[in-house]
């Protein structure tokens, strides 16, 4: 049941619903003046509402059975609301010029935030689903907005078409697990299935249930090989949406991995562990050598993000609830990588975006000689590069050390090995990008970067070297929000 | 009284076939019809389910009813998005939508 003395626990998702219709309102009664001024005001709603989330840290309640408020949840809202910022910072120079309807993309931006902060809190599969498919909508629609745009149309017709199947899979794998247990809620399954006390005598679709469940968290995440539209909605989308897609949407699958996994299905981890062990390996080496060939930066970068999400599983696998006290439980690296990642990933598209949108292109070729056209572009480009490589003193390798350390930790020794011959690989692309901008020679004109995108990368290039140089701070929320996952 | 079995043998002939069809048609709308077929599969899985197994809990109709209303939702946002591509370049097949790739 749900009681009004704890709707205060849904604060961060009613100031957003209230920024996003007093956007859609100021979009259609406003005056001209106010108009100008929709991404401050949408950049507003988040920010009030990331103090929301940050300020209800801590707590380890349910608001009602089927949503949570625990700090992994109010962890996952951070890097959504976190994200969301930057994109819009992002689009106030991209989108004038390219459609009429601004104050809808920023709505639709917000209820894409909103659809993130009810999906990580959830604890029941018709939540989960819900939560995903209200995701999933708002994003074909903010893939495809420029409708007049042929690219941007086929991301999201590619996007909506994989989407559509993979979530009809996941369904039905929540439709077995309901019949095998006769509920949705995800204790009460793990509790049912821990204790044998199943409704149905079908216990051997436990196996397809969990199969199928992994189609649709991992099609989200973008696990190899459930990844083929990734690197196509990536290249096509307007990019500071796929920076969205990479990195907060990520996010949501690999939240709802952990979510409905360790709550839900404790009965079966040696099946989940050996699944997402396979799934691992194929996704980093996958990602990463296909990446190795590409000649468009955008391409590459996607290709990138498909292998970090390789990575990040590996904390899942490594998943241990017994030790107490250690942040190498897995799931708090899982929860520091994709906090680093997200800011990387998302500068690393937004310098991408800023190039492409005064040179009209995305090939290699065209990086050359970058730092005499535009030296804060190659600057920061070269930071996030080497954090998403995972050099020292950057986020990025914090992130793949808590993940490493977690697996060591769990003796997966061979897991490690590859994960870091992995690593190795991919310095290659992205010393590729680096040789490119500072040590080829190239021609052009200087590139000028708007403000309000000169913002948004001196928020992830400072956020990069704050988590990878002082992590000590971002380490202990981190664990403490993994912690609140694992049940200690 | 047809056994349980029965509904969950029709559940999975028809997710196969719209299976199937999602991977094979080459026509975005007939990918969207058999993309409905596997979620009307989903349905009649849930609603067997609950009938069968919990008719006194109401968890698998309220699943069903939100997973119809999800779909009707999610079929509205991808014709939008059929036309949008059928009006750029005059086609609603799958395989000449082929600008990005590598």
């Amino acid at each position: 049941m749900i009681t009004l003395d704890k709707l205060y626990l849904l604060s961060p998702e009613f100031i957003l619903l209230i920024a996003a219709f007093l956007v859609l309102g100021i979009d259609i009664f406003g005056k001209r003046r106010w108009q100008k001024a929709l991404p401050y005001w949408t950049i507003a709603g988040l920010l009030l509402s990331m103090v929301a989330s940050f300020w209800l840290m801590g707590h380890k309640e349910t608001v009602t059975d089927t949503m949570a408020a625990d700090s992994f949840a109010y962890y996952f809202q951070l890097i959504g609301e976190m994200v969301v910022v930057l994109v819009t910072l992002a689009l106030v120079d991209y989108l004038p010029g390219r459609t009429h309807q601004q104050g809808e993309f920023y709505a639709l931006l917000l209820f894409a935030a909103i659809a993130i902060m009810v999906a990580v809190s959830a604890t029941d599969l018709i939540m989960v689903y819900l939560g995903m498919e209200f995701l999933s909508i708002t994003s074909y629609v903010l893939v495809g907005f420029l409708r007049n745009d042929k690219r941007a149309n086929e991301a999201a017709i590619k996007y909506f078409l994989y989407g559509a199947v993979a979530s009809a899979v996941m369904l039905y794998g929540m439709s077995l697990l309901y019949g095998l247990t006769g509920t949705t809620n995800l204790a009460a399954i793990a509790q049912k299935l821990t204790a044998g006390n199943l409704v149905s005598g079908y216990q051997w679709l436990l196996f397809p249930a969990l199969l199928f469940l992994t189609v649709g968290f991992g099609y989200k995440s973008s696990l190899v090989p459930f990844h083929q539209w990734a690197p196509d909605v990536y290249d096509g989308a307007p990019t500071p949406v796929s920076a969205f897609l990479a990195t907060a949407s990520k996010g949501v699958g690999f939240a709802l991995l952990i979510r409905v996994f360790v709550t839900a299905l404790p009965a079966v981890k040696i099946d989940w562990v050996a699944l997402l062990y396979a799934l691992s390996v194929l996704t980093m080496t996958v990602g990463n050598f296909v990446a190795l060939r590409q000649t468009s930066v955008k391409r590459m970068l996607a290709y990138s993000s498909v292998a970090q999400a390789g990575y990040i599983v590996i904390g899942l696998v490594a998943f241990n609830g017994k030790v107490p006290f250690t942040a190498f439980n897995g799931v708090s690296g899982v929860l520091f990588y994709l906090l680093a990642y997200a800011f990387t990933n998302a500068g690393a598209f937004i310098v991408v975006g800023a190039i492409e949108e005064h040179t009209g292109s995305t090939q290699m070729d065209d990086y050359n000689g970058l730092v005499k056209r535009s030296p804060f572009l190659a600057g920061v480009f070269l930071i996030l590069l080497l954090s998403l490589a995972g050099v020292p003193a950057t986020g990025g390798f914090m992130g793949k050390f808590m993940v490493f350390g977690a697996a060591l930790a769990e003796q997966f020794y061979i897991l490690a090995l590859i994960a870091i011959i992995n690593s190795v690989v991919a310095v290659g692309y992205y010393f590729k990008v680096i040789k490119a901008m500072f040590f080829v020679p190239g021609e052009g004109p200087a590139i000028a970067v708007a403000k309000p995108t000169r913002y948004a990368l001196v928020i992830t290039l400072a956020m990069t070297l704050l988590l990878g140089i002082f992590p000590s701070w971002f380490l202990h929320i981190a664990t403490t929000s993994g912690l609140a996952m694992v049940g200690l | 009284m047809i056994p349980l079995s029965w509904y969950l043998v029709v559940g999975a002939l028809l997710f196969v076939i719209g299976f199937y069809g999602a991977l094979s048609r080459r026509n975005a709308i007939a990918i969207l019809m058999s993309i409905e077929l596997m979620l009307n599969a989903v349905n009649i899985n849930f609603l067997a389910f609950w009938r069968y197994l919990t008719p006194k809990e109401m968890a698998g109709q309220v699943f069903a009813i939100i997973a119809i209303t999800v779909a009707a939702a999610e079929a509205a946002v991808g014709l939008a998005l059929v036309i949008a591509v059928y009006r750029s370049r005059d086609t609603v097949s799958v395989d000449e939508v082929d600008l990005l790739k590598g």
